[in-house]
């Protein structure tokens, strides 16, 4: 299949996708980059004009920026210190023969499942709420008073509710890559006079290195984008106590119709977003290697 | 020092009898071969002296005191995996070193155990490279040397050459054997292949559904088998057993006759044959028979022999070679 008529033939029959495609990320893109450089507010229609580079000075000179900025960075952070440790935890236990390991780990696995919507909305309304919430319920069993988790500590409830719903991927990744390790090794560590902690830190984290990895870049991918969360509950609020760049864009947009400035912040998180990667790749691309 | 003794060593899972009870003594400086068919417990058996396994009962002395109830480390073995367990993420210094590290010995020390075991196994050049980077034979060295530097009373080897080709496991036999000379440590060695454990063993162990069916001498498990089982165990290609009237001649049940202990001749002998396959090796040449009256027979001949298929042939068995058997697979004795 590689005479020169079918590498053509390949190539027309598969054009059509490619185009469809590019043209599907392209022209967003394209479209995006235009509108960062004119005055475009939903507003008053029909008065666009070409600005030039106002659109980005606006938005990096925002201190909402780099409020926003910061919280992205806290909330990826923290979410992915959680995810992996707790991860690492819950895979080695689900790991050993324990009684109801089948049902276990559906259960861990299960809110991967649930779409963040509907996660945000049980969290705050089910769990969190200060009012009939079963944290307050629990509190007030021990005679303390119930938190307002969304007043008093705003990004730590965002960053509970994200953690839950990533670290089944976490785990499941995680899991499949404990099971792939050698039993011999293990034993060899303990001929060789390793105890369990010196096996876990010795044998089992580097062998999980990879999987870390894989999980480290996954989910930064998607946690730099976080906005069901943030929109069901807080609001960004109180303040820009729980705004993210994502957020801050769609406020830019749809709450002031700035279509302009939105489109700049939109091209701003892309390159961030683009710095992040190229961080991470160099910074742990390499267990990847091999 | 070395020396391990097993009373009434036994061991199941769930109601699984794996080992009913086996009593063994293992000298210091011995090189015993455990061998056995696959599933006849002999890897079982080496896992609970190394205590990767827990007895169900019985006692596991080295050097005299009971280590049964012992972790691996404590017991003062070391032992090579069938498949190496290097550590992959280690280079073949940490590898070596691990154990040391562990037992928390200075750099100097380790630095000095590792470099006299690497020279030993020809690893020096290697010492900075990952497991990935060796081909099969430098990473049984590897292996084998992470259980030198402990300075073991016994080294436990879990079919070290099983993966690797033909040409290297010729190799890597007489590099254990050298080793053993050189290092003079006890060493149990576990295999299937019989060819291993008659090259190798001081003592060879022949195992069979966990229960110990002989130990001995290699030769003397060659010349005197105590049942059929090793008898066909024992030698390669395998004894023939051949009842009938010949056995009746020889007043037991069967009689035994190993493929090299039989004349051949296209004149006159005991038991006509026909050549069903003639395997010419040059050497020796295999000739795989059909007997008249026994069935299917194997005969080997040295050099070459011009015979092929549909040849008649004459055999007959070296009298004082013939192993009688009684009805049980027990031997009788030589007639």
């Amino acid at each position: 299949m590689s005479t020169r008529a079918s590498t053509l033939t390949g190539r027309i029959m598969s054009a059509p996708s490619i185009i469809v495609l590019f043209l599907w990320m392209a022209v967003p893109l394209g479209m995006t980059i235009y509108f960062s450089f004119l005055r475009y507010n939903l507003l008053s229609p029909g008065m666009e004009e070409w600005i030039g580079t106002l659109n980005y000075e606006f938005f990096l000179t925002d201190p909402a920026f780099f409020a926003s900025l910061a919280n992205t960075l806290l909330l990826v952070g923290s979410v992915l210190v959680i995810t992996v440790v707790g991860g690492i935890l819950l895979g080695l236990m689900l790991d050993q023969p324990i009684f109801g390991r089948g049902i276990l780990r559906l259960l861990v696995i299960a809110p991967f499942f649930i779409m963040p919507t509907v996660n945000a909305l049980v969290w705050k309304n089910l769990l969190m709420d200060p009012v009939s919430g079963m944290f307050a319920w629990i509190a007030s069993l021990f005679g303390l008073p119930a938190i307002d988790w969304f007043t008093n500590a705003p990004l730590t409830s965002i960053i509970i509710m994200v953690s839950w719903q990533w670290l089944p991927f976490a785990v499941l990744i995680l899991l499949t890559a404990l099971q792939s390790l050698d039993r011999d090794q293990k034993e060899a560590a303990q001929m060789d006079g390793a105890g369990p902690i010196s096996i876990f830190f010795y044998i089992t984290l580097p062998h999980l290195s990879r999987a870390i990895t894989v999980v480290v870049l996954i989910e930064t991918i998607f946690l730099l984008t976080v906005f069901a969360e943030i929109f069901v509950t807080t609001g960004g609020g109180p303040g820009l106590a729980t705004t993210n760049i994502a957020f801050l864009v769609y406020t830019q947009a749809l709450l002031q119709f700035d279509v302009g400035g939105a489109s700049a912040g939109g091209i701003v998180a892309v390159i961030l977003a683009n710095i992040v990667a190229i961080f991470l790749i160099r910074l742990i691309g390499k267990n990847l290697d091999n | 020092m070395g020396a391990i003794r097993l009373e009434k060593v036994k061991k199941t899972f769930g109601t699984l009898d794996v080992i009913p009870g086996v009593d063994l003594d293992i000298n210091d400086g011995e090189f015993v071969v455990f061998v056995g068919p696959s599933g006849c417990g002999k890897s079982t058996l080496l896992r609970l002296i190394a205590g990767l396994e827990d007895v169900t009962d019985g006692k596991i002395l080295i050097n005299g005191t009971d280590v049964a109830n012992e972790a691996p480390a404590k017991r003062g073995l070391s032992m090579v995996f069938q498949s190496y367990a290097l550590y992959p993420h280690m280079t073949v210094y940490n590898n070596i070193a691990f154990g040391l590290k562990m037992a928390g010995e200075s750099k100097e020390v380790i630095e000095e155990k590792v470099q006299s075991a690497a020279k030993i196994l020809n690893l020096t050049d290697y010492l900075e490279r990952r497991p990935s980077a060796l081909s099969g034979g430098q990473r049984q060295r590897v292996a084998i040397g992470r259980a030198i530097v402990r300075n073991p009373a016994a080294f436990l080897f879990d079919e070290p050459l099983s993966n690797l080709d033909a040409a290297l496991r010729v190799n890597m036999r007489l590099e254990i054997t050298g080793l053993h000379q050189e290092l003079k440590t006890t060493m149990i060695y576990v295999t299937h292949d019989q060819v291993e454990a008659m090259t190798m063993a001081d003592k060879i162990v022949v195992l069979q559904a966990g229960r110990v069916e002989q130990v001995g001498k290699p030769m003397d498990l060659y010349n005197s088998p105590a049942n059929k089982f090793v008898a066909g165990f024992i030698g390669s290609p395998k004894m023939n057993f051949l009842g009938g009237e010949l056995a009746q001649k020889h007043s037991c049940h069967e009689i035994g006759i190993r493929p090299e202990h039989v004349a051949v001749s296209t004149e006159s002998g005991e038991i006509p044959a026909t050549v069903k396959i003639a395997e010419h090796l040059g050497a020796e040449t295999y000739l795989h028979v059909e007997a008249d009256g026994y069935g299917p027979m194997t005969v080997r001949a040295t050099g070459e022999v011009p015979l092929g298929e549909h040849d008649k042939i004459f055999l007959t068995p070296e009298q004082d070679r013939i192993h009688r058997f009684d009805a049980h697979g027990l031997a009788l004795g030589n007639s």
